[in-house]
């Protein structure tokens, strides 16, 4: 199985563990995604609330890229496109479905592209998130049969956020209000998934930095909620939606008086440690809170060193001359 | 009487609003039942619920509109917009009511006024970069929009760095001449189209 992969800025860097685990997971299941050449950002929700054109044209350059690369030079194969992060996943869907809407944007979206020597046709890529592939083309049952590793002890709290199942546009592979392809992806891991209502619900979104209040109390909402169901841990499919649970967890605790440590991870990690990844190949340590503790429980990573205390530098008081150091290890 | 219901809809502001919407928002099929203001994650924190709003641009209070926090509360999950009875793309209606407070001026007065500078610097270094370059966009939102706030922020930039989860510099695209040629042709044709 091919696919044209759309990373998006965020699998850059800051969700870093998302991009190296789907590609580690990818090359155990013998799935390609081959990332479109010099793609640029998606807009996320910003770029539309400034101006229209530019945020379809911008969209649409990423659009004509891939459909040039993935789809051959004569454009007879439809190809898919594949994003492993919601915001860019909507935003690429919503713009291909909206140009087939309305042939007077289209027009103006491909005249702005014919300045780059663009152009694209609306409808000739399919746009997929990276979990409708996971559970529909690779399926539950090849999933399970590369399983060495089961997640047996481990409850997990699955959280799919908003953009991957609403709006209802084409490519929606699950229910908008109470979907259950990410919890029976987790059971077939071996894993036990816990309730959680608000599994839809929304993290906030870019809020944390408008309103701090807002965003604060939606994601307490969601901790709570996984918290009160015993979770272990909250897996995620959106780098957007790991930041501002895992980034923001202590915000949360000093806001409302709150203790959670519920680590955050992405479904594709939890993947490859069931695989029997080892904790390194899927990028585990790079959340701020702690998930080793709780894979340690279940024998998915090596037990957890004792948190030694910090250490000062001891204060210099003797008098001889300073000696050459080697700079400590971080 | 049917006709009384359109012609009451259609404010000045209302068309304006609909002309500016990607595609046809469909805000004339609104029934005023409230499931949008229900579904809301903020809807508590906004002035007037999206239900209101929505009879507000009926009413042609441009005013009282764009200066709503409203559309810069919206977080963008498409609760309302996939439980509407109506099929109303609200979520865009948000994102058009942005755009168009942007535009006349009114963002800076608006009851969230933190928003619209985030979202323009945020536009700036992407189309500078083509993609997007967080270090960046907080730095400089924080330092022209919020220097007050910018230490608190500090905490979060660390954790982010010491776990490798934030690049020091902009990786800006291969072609972003290619971009800027797209988006400067976009402008263009936003220009032409306020002329006609």
């Amino acid at each position: 199985m091919r696919y044209g992969y759309y990373p998006g800025c965020s699998l850059e860097r800051n969700a870093g563990a998302y991009h190296t685990s789907l590609m580690a997971v990818a090359a155990q299941l013998g799935v390609e995604f081959a990332e479109v050449d010099d793609w640029n950002c998606c807009g996320a929700t910003e770029f539309i609330a400034v101006n229209r054109l530019r945020a379809y044209a911008l969209v649409s350059r990423n659009l004509a890229l891939a459909a040039r690369q993935t789809n051959g030079s004569n454009g007879a194969a439809r190809g898919q496109l594949v994003a492993p992060c919601s915001a860019c996943f909507l935003n690429l869907s919503k713009v291909d479905h909206y140009l087939s809407e309305s042939p007077a944007l289209t027009n103006d979206v491909n005249n702005a592209l014919a300045a780059g020597g663009l152009s694209y046709e609306p409808g000739s890529l399919r746009v997929r998130h990276l979990l409708d592939v996971m559970v529909n083309d690779v399926g539950y049952e090849r999933v399970a049969a590369t399983v060495r590793r089961p997640l047996r002890g481990l409850r997990v709290a699955p959280y799919y956020g908003c953009l991957v199942v609403r709006p209802g546009f084409r490519e929606r592979f699950d229910d908008p209000e109470y979907p259950t392809s990410l919890d029976r992806l987790m059971r077939t891991l071996g894993a036990t998934v816990v309730d959680f209502p608000l599994k839809a619900h929304c993290c906030g979104g870019h809020m944390t930095q408008i309103s701090r209040d807002v965003a604060l109390e939606l994601i307490r909402r969601l901790l709570k909620n996984a918290a009160d169901y015993q979770a272990d841990m909250i897996v995620t499919l959106c780098p957007m939606c790991q930041l501002n649970l895992d980034a923001f967890q202590e915000s949360v605790n000093s806001m409302f008086g709150t203790e959670y440590r519920i680590p955050i991870l992405f479904f594709t990690q939890l993947m490859g440690l069931a695989f029997g990844l080892p904790p390194a190949a899927v990028g585990i340590g790079k959340e701020f809170i702690d998930a080793r503790p709780a894979l340690a429980r279940i024998g998915a990573a090596p037990p957890a060193e004792a948190e030694a205390a910090p250490k000062r530098k001891p204060r210099r008081n003797d008098q001889s001359l300073p000696l050459p150091q080697m700079p400590e290890e971080e | 009487m049917a006709t009384s219901a359109s012609l009451s809809r259609t404010s000045d502001f209302f068309r304006e609003v609909v002309a500016e919407a990607p595609v046809d928002p469909r805000l004339e099929a609104c029934l005023q039942c409230g499931t949008c203001g229900g579904s809301c994650p903020s809807g508590p924190d906004m002035d007037h619920t999206p239900r209101a709003l929505f009879a507000m641009i009926a009413a042609g209070m441009r005013d009282a509109v764009l200066r709503s926090n409203t559309p810069w509360y919206c977080v963008s999950c498409y609760y309302c917009m996939e439980r509407c009875p109506q099929e109303i793309r609200i979520t865009d209606v948000m994102y058009t009511l942005k755009r168009m407070a942007i535009k006349a001026g009114y963002s800076a007065q608006t009851s969230a006024p933190r928003a619209p500078g985030f979202a323009q610097t945020f536009v700036d270094h992407v189309e500078n970069y083509g993609r997007s370059f967080e270090l960046g966009l907080i730095t400089r939102y924080y330092l022209s929009h919020r220097p007050l706030d910018a230490l608190k922020m500090a905490p979060l930039g660390m954790g982010l760095l010491k776990r490798k989860r934030l690049d020091l510099s902009p990786r800006p695209i291969r072609q972003i001449d290619q971009l800027k040629a797209i988006l400067d042709r976009a402008r263009e044709i936003d220009a032409a189209a306020q002329l006609t």
